[in-house]
């Protein structure tokens, strides 16, 4: 099937059912506590397993004796990695998974596992890691980026060499990639420059923080085949990279998703699913494996923590004449290009002549960062946006103006290299500046933040089956998972195609042996994707309907349509023939060539860009420090709204996760590399009673490349808020903030600073 | 070893056997198959795990099950009249006030108590009354106005 | 382990006195299943006391409030006449934790489980609160500020526990307040805290004051110095400063994921200054 032919050129405006707020298929099992989540899957015969994790920051591990443990009455199966052996063939991003999810020679961070045991139940497993010794030779360590690029840092792979430069470096080193990006000549730029901006940044690191830990319920069999119950953003590709790893063929294991409860991308990666089937290998038992809030934070995968220089240059007519930023990131205890799609992101939401951004990415001795939501935006956000808001404030210009002003636009060249099609920074910034929220008065110590922000979205492999039941009803197999409700939005675009009520279409996610392989649910694609392979899915089911149409009538397919959910013959010759309902076709299907179904197999290009402006209200306590949001607003291009409850859901959740990074949330090293709050006591993400109300308001400028002009909407709401935020603390304090989070003691100490 | 415990849970007499260290959310979990309380954190911290014990709204995980003896709790998985919602689960599906889900168990817990105390909360009374239960998809935004709209469907 | 629920105090201290192992008291549970669940304790045998008769109850008594040491901490504030007479004691108690929490945590078990941070103990060492403790062949009794002993340490002595908390009688013309600082609104530990009983004359002098910290040193602090600031004035902005400087003074605080000594010595006194003011408006003041 060509996709060329259902390529969208033309966007459907009218619909019958998109864009109502319909109720979501899983909505009565979740709220009655019968909608089962990783932790939930339980094998008869299930032995518990539990991960020992390494105490200290960078350490060899000399020698792992697990003889005591193994001895140990009720322990079945103890695994280091010598039961993990090396089937990557030489791929050695496959062999850096395999490395995180149990350490080999070296522990790389403070809590990176080095055994693990299955045993009958959780206190046999808690006395088998006790019996565990290993032998470690403790290295120096260096967490934090730029001390990581200096001269001298203890290097923690003699493997990795700084990629991306114009010559290979002689030594290894933690730098492990640079890249540029960009056009014109900056220099040239500053000079023409009435107001020049030079400001350095640093946010600490955050996690995802999802309320459900990851939980996998694994079992090998004897015959090699093997299956998995567990709660993840791409079954499939955990299904591809748990099997490479353990040398099975893809289609030896069958990977089912549980519903999800939360995963902003920490669960789009694979962490102790490969150790789960290791020890059901090796117990030949079954084996359920669920982390502890502990163990997410230290051994999941948390952002980066950064170190970003921005300078801007402008006229006094408020054109930007030159940008430049210095990025600098870290992977973790890996190599990542997290600081290059920092500087992809940085200048995006402008159209500038002279634009550059360079990336610095690092290795530190902390877990592999993971995407968190627009993973790498965020952090440039906040330190352009801050620039952006101290040259307007420079040159004396209405920050919102400033923006618009210098906004991308239809044609634009962006500063990361494509020419935008229509896009929604414009109209974003111009409904903000006509937002009630930005009449609405300040009060005592308060500041008020403008900032936009933006996020790629990508398309991806997606399957989507569509299968008619004998009765007229349809069930719909998506691939991708379900994190915020697509389930729903995918049903919505089944019926809407198909002309039928949305109560008699139901879709699943479906498991790994059931469906072609589907990317992960990340960089907003779950809904633009598969409502994309959903339509299209649904349009090969319509054509089938009208072939049967055709058939049952005895006439030509070309004189069948499809509307309102039923075949239609046209032509004045057949004005006599009554329309065939689906239900009446689908219930001769068996006699008219079998059950009636649609396929798609796409990879779903052209994701639009989703821009977004928010406006924060601050209120800071100026004795200590403290800040309150008091009004909080979120406008985002959402192309087209499927389910409005569920867009306004993503810009909610986004911006509130923003706001807790803004504010509060951040890991905290001691001196000895060990992370000291990895708990939801002290790691402090925001709770009810620290946020208002979050309005939100959607835009639809339609992207020209989903049949209904969807784009994805998950991740942009996370970009704006820290510089928003940003901005409203600076503005409420007189002083520029420049260190994320905007703690109590930090404001505080910025205040007093200021006052000396 | 072992303790024998005798109690109510969702109306229903109950009788079981569990260690002395056993929490009431393994309890609830393992050996009831009562899977809507979820451990989040393990350390009263996010209220995913909250259930009402004799009235008052607890974390099962800062609960002994060997303490249940004698005493009545409510889950979640008794909060519906068969297959008959109660106003708050309904009006946290319409109001969209769940995403992925996992914390909604508690927070429908936890808004039943608050209720049950006080009929017609501000809104900064429920958002303090929830401030024990973490969200990390919603913003807790509608999950407030689910509240708002249950509370004044319950008042009649 | 073994989990024991005696009905009488005497049993309870007689228990807990021939443990030859690891033995914790438990009412609230809410430190201790943190701490088991960390393996930071592993007991041996645990004692509920939450059996014990009248150890659940509030009574007012001619001599002021005796708080069964199994009280949880909501039904504090369910208790009309203790919040009339005693709003900073409550509202500092009912600070700890969640309302799942507060549905089980008990002031008692806040003050045993020595955090420097505990919220009920500013507020109860302010009001001069004691604690009836009890062993197993006698009771005695302490003022609260005497019974920590440093971080996680108190100075029972093996096979006591407390079984009350005592409230004197509230003085006319009095009030006390509690003002913690944490960076959210809820959940969080204190990063410092401050309890402030006053009395005053009919003129609105302070003739009677006690002045408490919390984590800025290893256990709550008294700070004499604070209170003789303000005894005799009419917390003007002078007795204020005074009294503010006074707290910094006395703090002994650390850098930590929760604050840091120059955070924490500058919030002291700022609310100190607060807290004085709402105790001082509770007491008729002004």
């Amino acid at each position: 099937m060509s996709i060329d032919s259902m390529t969208p050129d033309l966007v459907k405006k009218h619909f019958k059912v998109i864009g109502n707020r319909v109720r979501r298929p899983d909505g009565v099992d979740k709220v009655t506590g019968r909608a089962r989540y990783g932790a939930d899957y339980n094998l008869p015969g299930q032995l518990v397993a539990l991960v020992l994790r390494s105490p200290h920051a960078h350490a060899l591990i000399e020698k792992i004796d697990t003889s005591k443990a193994e001895k140990l009455a009720g322990v079945k199966a103890v695994i280091t990695s010598k039961d993990l052996p090396d089937h990557t063939q030489g791929d050695r991003g496959l062999l850096d998974i395999l490395e995180n999810c149990m350490a080999r020679k070296k522990a790389l961070y403070d809590g990176h596992a080095v055994a693990a045991v299955a045993a009958i139940d959780a206190a046999t497993a808690r006395k088998a890691l006790k019996l565990i010794n290993v032998t470690y030779k403790i290295l120096p360590h260096v967490t934090d980026v730029d001390e990581a690029l200096k001269h001298g840092a203890p290097v923690i792979h003699d493997h990795v060499y700084t990629e991306g430069l114009s010559e290979k470096p002689t030594r290894p080193s933690n730098h492990c990639k640079y890249a540029e990006y960009g056009h014109g000549d900056v220099e040239a730029g500053f000079r023409d420059a009435d107001v020049v901006i030079s400001r350095s940044f640093k946010t600490e690191q955050t996690h995802q923080g999802y309320i459900e830990p990851h939980s996998v319920t694994a079992s090998v069999s004897p015959d090699g085949t093997a299956e998995m119950f567990v709660c993840t953003q791409g079954h499939f590709v955990y299904r591809n990279q748990c099997a490479a790893l353990l040398g099975l063929d893809a289609n030896k294991l069958r990977v089912t998703a549980s519903e999800i409860g939360g995963g902003f991308g920490g669960k789009t990666h694979i962490w102790a699913e490969p150790l789960a089937l290791a020890l059901s290998r090796k117990a030949n038992r079954p084996v359920k494996l669920t982390m502890t809030r502990d163990e997410v934070f230290r051994a999941t995968g948390p952002t980066s923590s950064t170190s970003v220089d921005v300078k801007i240059g402008a006229k006094k007519d408020g054109t930007i004449t030159a940008a430049f930023a210095e990025l600098r990131y870290h992977g973790g205890c890996f190599p990542g290009n997290w600081a290059e799609l920092g500087a992809m992101t940085s200048f995006a939401c402008y159209d500038l002549k002279n634009v550059k951004s360079v990336a610095k990415d690092a290795i530190v001795n902390r877990p592999k960062t993971a995407a968190y939501r627009a993973p790498s935006a965020p952090m440039a956000a906040f330190a352009v946006e801050s620039v952006v808001d101290e040259v307007a404030k420079a040159i004396g210009m209405d920050p919102l103006d400033f923006r618009i002003k210098n906004a991308a636009k239809e044609g634009t060249k962006s500063s990361y290299g494509p020419v935008y099609g229509p896009i929604g920074i414009g109209p974003t910034l111009q409904a903000a500046k006509n937002h009630p929220h930005m009449k609405a008065p300040l009060g005592k110590n308060m500041g008020r933040g403008v900032a936009c922000g933006f996020w790629f979205n990508f398309g991806g492999q997606t399957c989507v089956d569509v299968n008619i039941a004998a009765d007229g009803t349809v069930t719909v197999a998506q691939g991708t998972i379900d994190v915020g409700g697509s389930r729903a939005s995918i049903a919505m675009a089944v019926a809407e195609e198909l002309g039928i009520s949305y109560e008699n279409v139901r879709s699943i996610v479906a498991d790994t042996s059931s469906l072609g392989h589907n990317d992960m649910t990340d960089g907003s694609r779950g809904t633009f994707s598969s409502s994309m392979a959903a339509i299209f899915a649904s349009r090969n089911a319509v054509k089938v309907l009208r072939e049967r149409a055709a058939k049952m009538w005895e006439i030509s397919i070309g004189e069948v349509e499809w509307k309102d959910g039923a075949a239609h013959a046209v032509g004045a010759h057949h004005g006599n023939r009554s329309p065939l309902s689906l239900k009446e076709i689908a219930a001769q299907a068996g006699t008219t060539g079998g059950p009636v179904a649609g396929h798609a197999e796409i990879t779903a290009d052209g994701a639009g860009v989703s821009f977004g402006t928010h406006i924060a209200d601050v209120e800071v306590d100026l004795e200590t420090g403290r800040s309150t949001v008091k009004r909080y607003t979120v406008i985002q291009d959402a192309g087209k709204a499927l389910h409005p409850s569920y867009v306004e859901g993503q810009y909610q959740g986004g911006a509130a996760q923003g706001i807790g990074w803004a504010l509060n949330e951040e890991y905290v090293y001691g001196k000895d590399g060990r992370l000291q709050n990895a708990g939801f006591l002290d790691y402090r993400i925001p709770v009810c009673s620290d946020l208002p109300m979050i309005d939100t308001q959607i835009l639809e400028i339609a992207n020209p490349h989903h049949p209904y002009g969807v784009r994805g909407v998950g991740e942009t709401p996370i970009v704006p808020p820290l510089a928003t935020l940003g901005i409203a603390v600076t503005n409420a304090t007189g002083v520029r903030q420049t260190h994320i989070p905007m703690s109590p003691p930090r404001v505080l100490l910025s205040l007093m600073s200021k006052m000396k | 070893m072992g303790v024998l415990v005798q109690t109510t849970v969702n109306s229903d007499p109950v009788e079981f056997t569990c260690s002395e260290d056993e929490s009431l959310l393994d309890v609830l979990r393992n050996r009831m198959g009562l899977t809507g309380a979820k451990e989040g954190c393990g350390t009263g911290d996010c209220g995913a795990c909250s259930v009402i014990l004799d009235g008052r709204l607890v974390c099962s995980c800062l609960v002994l099950g060997a303490e249940m003896n004698g005493k009545r709790v409510e889950t979640i998985e008794g909060m519906a009249e068969g297959a008959k919602l109660h106003p708050l689960q309904q009006h946290f599906i319409d109001g969209a006030a769940l995403q992925c889900g996992v914390c909604t168990p508690g927070f429908l817990m936890a808004a039943k108590a608050l209720l049950a105390r006080n009929p017609n909360p501000s809104e900064e009374e429920i958002r303090f009354g929830l401030a024990g239960n973490l969200c990390r998809c919603t913003g807790y935004d509608k999950i407030v106005r689910a509240v708002q709209s249950a509370a004044k469907e319950m008042r009649g | 382990m073994r989990y024991m629920q005696p009905s009488t105090a005497k049993e309870a201290a007689t228990l807990l006195n021939k443990e030859k192992g690891k033995a914790f008291v438990l009412a609230g549970g809410t430190d201790l299943l943190v701490k088991m669940k960390a393996g930071m304790v592993e007991p041996d045998l645990v004692v509920d006391i939450k059996a014990i008769k009248g150890i659940k109850e509030i009574k007012k008594t001619a001599s002021g409030f005796t708080i069964g040491a199994a009280v949880p901490c909501a039904a504090l504030s369910e208790n009309k006449d203790l919040v009339k007479t005693w709003p900073g004691v409550v509202e500092a108690a009912g600070l700890i934790g969640s309302k799942q929490v507060q549905g089980r945590c008990t002031m008692a078990g806040n003050l045993c489980n020595a955090s420097p941070a505990a919220d009920s103990v500013p507020a109860l060492m302010a009001a001069g609160a004691k604690v009836v403790v009890t062993g197993p062949k006698a009771s005695r009794k302490l003022a609260v500020e005497d019974v920590p002993a440093g971080v996680g340490r108190t100075h029972l002595k093996k096979g006591e526990f407390i079984t009350a908390i005592e409230l004197p009688k509230k003085a006319a013309r009095s009030g006390d307040a509690y003002l913690r600082f944490i960076p959210r609104t809820e959940m969080d530990i204190a990063v410092v805290s401050c309890g402030v009983n006053l009395t005053l004359d009919t003129k609105g002098v302070i003739t009677h004051a006690r002045v408490a910290l919390g984590a800025v040193a290893v256990t709550a602090l008294m700070v004499k110095e604070a209170a003789i600031a303000i005894i005799g004035t009419k917390l003007d902005d002078a007795a204020k400063a005074k009294l503010a400087a006074a707290c910094s003074a006395a703090c002994k605080p650390i850098d930590d994921k929760r604050g840091t000594v120059a955070f924490r010595t500058e919030v002291a006194g700022v609310l100190a200054r607060r807290a004085a003011e709402t105790a001082y408006a509770r007491a008729g003041g002004k």
